[in-house]
């Protein structure tokens, strides 16, 4: 058996820069090891600010969860101030949030995952005329028109939140920027022509039909005779065994998303092992083992974190830590979210076959469907008149921490205060659990337990298992070590 | 000005220590959009990491070529701030797959780029990543802050002729990114197009106070005291637009947003070190009660002077609709034969 190493990177088409070690035996990766090799200390900075600029520091982590990481710090500075939102800052907060994952839904979908189909290696698969068609790099059909959609989404955060990225609409108790009932009718059209155009191209019907799937079953018989991109991404998934590649742990973490009025639309908790089970937050610490980081000689859980970065380390092969939570490596994301929610198509999908490639693509494409059907409602659910930002004090020592769920899953920030100063503030992102390094254990991170069994064409320098594997995750690589 | 028989011109970008937005920002051009705007200009993406088809081996290789003088480069666009730590090894960013710091990539290719374009604050002067302590000892491409130098010198020039044309921006508008190249590539942006920042002039010539729909609160001294508040945020809720070059309230984000549209101060971010303003980002620093910045080229004594006389004169409906979250008094409807 001859072993062979390949380093890939830099691996774009995810967002920041990212770099995998691959052994391989036997036509198929043995083992992986997964590397964030950007650093640059946003805890760090945020210590010694006024808790406040939190909303304008955070948000910079990243330019594509931006509202995510602003939602993060909102809701800790919240807790902290004991401060809830007014009924209108929660919707429009909801809003928000919601806009953001979409558009990085559609934007994996086009812009990140799919052109990898149109490359020259698959020329010779029944599909590839289409699939090049469609979604060449940069300039497919669908990639392109895509881009035009999530353009078209994106005016919700010019109206609601002045700009997207790093808006500081969302507030401790609310939201800035009022919406009057001419707003409401502008959100309508907008959100409307999302709806036609994903109902068009991607789904081929009726977002209503995508939403009431219950199994894989249904998703199949619903793609049959259909011309949109979902159905021909499941004809590529299962000529290339999509379903069957790029599987990890099947142990899924969601903090929940979207408050109503009573509960969450999507409900917060983990599910492994087919069985669901709650969040204990205080159960969560960052291994530093293989990371470039001090601090390796225990777990640390985030109120008691640290990040002093060492370059000179020789065990460490990441900047990024390894988050567990009760000791174990969790996935997080769209897929995870559906699954803890209860939707019968993602829960079918995992019981089937786990968190593959197709499972992860679908579970997106199902949230594009149940999310923004959820927005129209949110929408009427405004109410001009009523007040938008609650008002809060800072107390001048605490600690609070905010959790919510981006794009790519579960993000969390926890910030103490002293002296009305933040003296600790860490962040655990969706990608730092998805793309985590080994732990003290020798545990690896979801990615790297998905990537073993890849296979390996002959004469690969960046094999395309590996590609489509890696992508499936969406990674953020910008969030992942901040 | 066609430039059909020309060659294209070829852009290469490259992200360091940023965020990226700058790119999610570029990708919501519209009316056209992004790729029709490029093309019209015959502007040829040669990689960027978002868009391209090229991983790996493939990118590594491409970035060879330009380093070897095969593929002219006209442009390189860098999005982030460049890294010199720890302990001037720029290794907090190793170039993924290649072993070598990022930092010595865009040193070695910008001295083969036609120009070379800053996207966004933190490629430009360092912005939020070397905010506070600067972990990660990041700078500008040609600025430290506002000190010239950064990674590539304070006397860097282009093979073109210019210095590094700095889009600043926190995020930067698409069109800003897209009209600078547009220029570069139309042989239209000389030395006096920038500004004394190296911003391009045509968007930082601008204040973000120019048309600002806050401008009769402003104008009256009628101010929001809180978050959601409708009136002008210049005197207690840290709002720098009548300070900050940008075009923000005339040319628009998303549609129809600005940052004071939105409901929220602007915070200057096309400025060089706006990361550290010395107070809380949305709180208006005051001596004596006077906000210690002053609209930009307004006499201190002017301006004490027609505030005292401004607040003396607002309108009853300003005062009131300064502090609530949406209209409570509108302007009187009068009938115009009736003056």
């Amino acid at each position: 058996m001859s072993e062979t190493r390949l380093i890939v990177g830099p691996f774009n088409r995810v967002e920041g820069d990212l770099e995998v070690r691959l052994d391989i035996a036997d036509g198929a990766v043995r083992a992986a090891y997964v590397s964030s090799p950007l650093f640059r200390g946003f805890e760090r900075i945020l210590e010694g600010r006024d808790p406040r600029d939190a909303l304008v520091i955070a948000p910079r982590i990243c330019g594509i969860c931006s509202v995510s990481q602003s939602h993060a710090a909102a809701l800790a500075l919240a807790a902290l101030e004991g401060v809830a939102p007014t009924p209108n800052g929660r919707i429009a907060t909801n809003l928000l949030v919601a806009t953001e994952n979409l558009a990085d839904h559609l934007t994996h979908f086009h812009v990140f995952f799919m052109p990898d189909f149109a490359r020259a290696a698959y020329a010779d698969r029944p599909w590839f005329g289409m699939a090049e068609r469609r979604f060449k790099a940069a300039k497919g059909e669908s990639v392109t028109r895509a881009l035009a959609t999530r353009a078209t989404l994106l005016h919700v955060m010019g109206l609601l939140a002045g700009r997207w990225p790093h808006t500081l609409a969302l507030q401790p108790g609310g939201v800035s920027r009022s919406a009057d009932a001419r707003d409401q009718m502008r959100l309508v059209a907008t959100l409307a022509a999302v709806r036609a155009a994903l109902e068009e191209h991607l789904f081929g019907g009726a977002l209503d039909e995508v939403a009431a799937l219950t199994s894989v079953a249904e998703l199949e018989a619903f793609v049959r005779g259909r011309r949109g991109d979902l159905a021909l991404f499941l004809e590529i998934a299962e000529d290339l065994g999509l379903d069957r590649l790029g599987r990890a742990y099947d142990r899924f973490l969601s903090y929940g998303a979207y408050p109503q009025a009573e509960g969450r639309l999507y409900g917060a908790g983990t599910f492994a092992g087919g069985q669901a089970g709650a969040v204990d937050v205080a159960a969560i610490a960052e291994d530093h083992t293989f990371a470039r980081m001090e601090g390796r000689e225990a777990p640390h859980p985030p109120f008691e974190g640290s990040t002093f970065p060492d370059a000179d380390d020789e065990t460490g092969y990441t900047w990024c830590k390894a988050p567990r939570l009760a000791g174990q490596p969790f996935e997080t994301g769209a897929l995870a979210r559906q699954v803890v929610a209860g939707h019968p198509l993602a829960r079918d999908l995992v019981a089937r076959e786990g968190a593959s490639v197709r499972a992860r693509v679908v579970g997106r494409l199902l949230e594009l469907a149940l999310t923004l059907t959820a927005m129209s409602q949110w929408v009427r659910d405004l109410s001009p008149t009523a007040p938008w930002c609650a008002q809060g004090r800072l107390p001048a020592t605490g600690r609070a921490f905010g959790l919510t769920e981006a794009a790519r899953g579960a993000l969390g920030h926890w910030v103490q205060v002293e002296k009305g100063r933040i003296a600790r503030y860490q962040i655990i992102a969706p990608t730092t659990w998805n793309f985590s390094p080994r732990d003290g254990a020798g545990v690896a991170g979801p990615l790297e337990a998905a990537l073993v069994g890849a296979p390996v064409r002959p004469g690969e320098t960046t094999p395309l298992s590996v590609q489509h594997i890696v992508r499936s995750f969406d990674p953020c690589m910008v969030c992942t070590v901040h | 000005m066609s430039r059909a028989a020309s060659p294209a011109f070829n852009v290469l970008w490259l992200q360091s220590g940023g965020c990226g937005g700058c790119t999610m920002s570029l990708l919501c051009a519209e009316a056209p959009d992004l790729a029709t705007t490029l093309g019209s200009a015959g502007i040829h993406m040669l990689w960027h990491p978002t868009l391209s088809e090229e991983t790996g081996a493939e990118a590594v290789a491409l970035f060879e070529a330009v380093l070897a003088g095969e593929i002219v480069l006209d442009a390189l666009c860098m999005e982030g701030a460049l890294l010199r730590g720890p302990n001037g090894t720029g290794r907090f960013h190793i170039l993924a797959g290649t072993g070598i710091a990022t930092l010595d990539w865009v040193r070695r290719l910008a001295a083969r780029a036609r120009h070379v374009v800053a996207v966004g604050t933190c490629a430009a002067y360092g912005g939020v990543t070397a905010a506070g302590v600067n972990p990660a000892d990041a700078c500008g491409l040609q600025y430290d802050g506002r000190q010239k130098g950064g990674a590539l010198g304070a006397d860097f020039r282009a093979a073109g002729g210019l210095p590094v044309v700095n889009v600043a921006g926190c995020p930067t508008h698409p069109n800003w990114v897209t009209e600078t190249l547009m220029l570069l590539a139309a042989g239209l942006m000389g030395p006096d197009d920038l500004d004394l920042y190296g911003r391009p002039r045509f968007y930082a010539d601008h204040l973000v106070h120019h048309g600002c729909p806050r401008n009769e609160y402003y104008e009256y001294k009628a101010s929001a005291e809180k978050m959601s508040d409708l009136g002008c945020m210049m005197e207690h809720l840290g709002c720098l637009g009548t300070q900050a070059h940008a075009d923000c309230n005339t040319r628009l984000w998303n549609g129809e947003g600005s940052c004071t549209r939105g409901g929220y101060a602007c915070i200057n971010c096309t400025a060089p070190e706006f990361e550290e303003p010395g107070h809380a980002f949305l709180e208006t620093p005051k001596i004596g009660g006077i906000p210690v910045g002053l609209p930009t080229d307004m006499p201190k004594a002017w301006f004490i002077a027609l505030s005292s006389l401004a607040k003396a004169a607002t309108p009853e409906r300003l005062r009131r609709n300064a502090t609530a979250d949406h209209v409570l008094t509108p302007p009187q409807v009068r009938d115009i034969r009736k003056r």
